[in-house]
């Protein structure tokens, strides 16, 4: 399973947001913190803050902070503002052969429990998880 | 049993909860909180479990949380050996909890006692199976650490 480049960056961004709720980080300090473009980063900001999951603030100091609900907001409801897991093909002209049919299948069938897999794991437990990998890590 | 107690009692804003071995006289409620999850009475399914996991000293173990004179929750799971080829693990069956005391550590009070019952029937992993559109108790189990196992369940139409 791959995401795209953009659904990896708002997913790094909005975890770095629910980790400091109610605090205001900078574009410019998220993208160096995540080795990213400003200018990439701001566009993904932008598409996350017209969903509520994070607000912009204004001004010379500006920048953005988190707006939704740890507990209740999954990985799942960020991926899908970027990338549509599974999107049903485009209708093929031909009629499709059996092989082809058993494989879409099967591919269907990975992409379901993908799909279950993100919209059960909340940023809450993802911050979780990220816990408990920097405690190992740090010994 | 051993009972887990947790909670700020009536002056916090979670209730004070004991889990405790269910009995008879919890069955109703244990059926209407599983009635509100399912849309379906079984009062019967619900005297089997009871007649079956309510038993001291067996590697089964049927729990309720208790507020006040209320059950809130419910739990039930066993030990079981070599199925599916696995080693001996906890197997978590049932979880319910009462919609108005979601988020009150219920459901997690509710599986400590049962993973610490487990462990003292030495086993060292717990597993459960859910359905794959049930998001919220997927993310309740995945809130408390749970990641999927390395089994995949399989099905076929036979009818």
């Amino acid at each position: 399973m791959r995401l795209q480049k953009n659904t990896l960056l708002a997913l790094y961004s909005v975890l770095e947001f629910a980790a400091q709720p109610g605090r205001q980080l900078s574009v410019a300090g998220i993208a160096a913190s995540l080795r990213a473009s400003p200018h990439h980063l701001a566009k993904v900001l932008r598409t996350l803050g017209r969903a509520g999951l994070v607000d912009s603030v204004r001004g010379a100091r500006g920048g953005y902070r988190f707006a939704g609900n740890a507990r209740r907001v999954t990985l799942m409801d960020v991926i899908g503002l970027f990338e549509d897991i599974g999107a049903t093909p485009p209708r093929a002209r031909r009629s499709r052969r059996p092989a082809e049919l058993a494989l879409e299948q099967v591919l269907r069938e990975i992409d379901d429990t993908a799909r279950a897999t993100f919209g059960s794991v909340t940023l809450d437990t993802m911050l979780k998880l990220i816990g408990r990998r920097d405690a190992k890590a740090t010994g | 049993m051993s009972s887990v107690k947790r909670g700020r009692g009536a002056a916090g804003k979670r209730p004070r909860l004991r889990v405790r071995s269910a009995g008879p006289a919890d069955l109703a409620q244990v059926v209407a909180i599983d009635e509100r999850a399912t849309g379906l009475a079984k009062p019967e399914y619900w005297a089997g479990i009871l007649r079956r996991y309510g038993r001291r000293g067996a590697p089964r173990r049927f729990l309720v949380a208790e507020a006040g004179a209320r059950i809130v929750g419910y739990i039930v799971g066993e030990v079981r050996d070599w199925e599916f080829g696995s080693p001996a693990c906890g197997w978590v069956f049932g979880i319910g909890v009462r919609p108005d005391t979601r988020e009150a550590g219920v459901g997690a009070a509710l599986l400590e006692a049962i993973t610490a019952a487990f462990r003292r029937l030495g086993v060292a992993t717990v597993r459960t199976l859910i359905a794959r559109d049930n998001q919220l108790v997927l993310s309740f189990f995945r809130s408390q650490g749970m990641m999927a196992a390395p089994v995949i369940p399989l099905e076929k139409d036979i009818g």
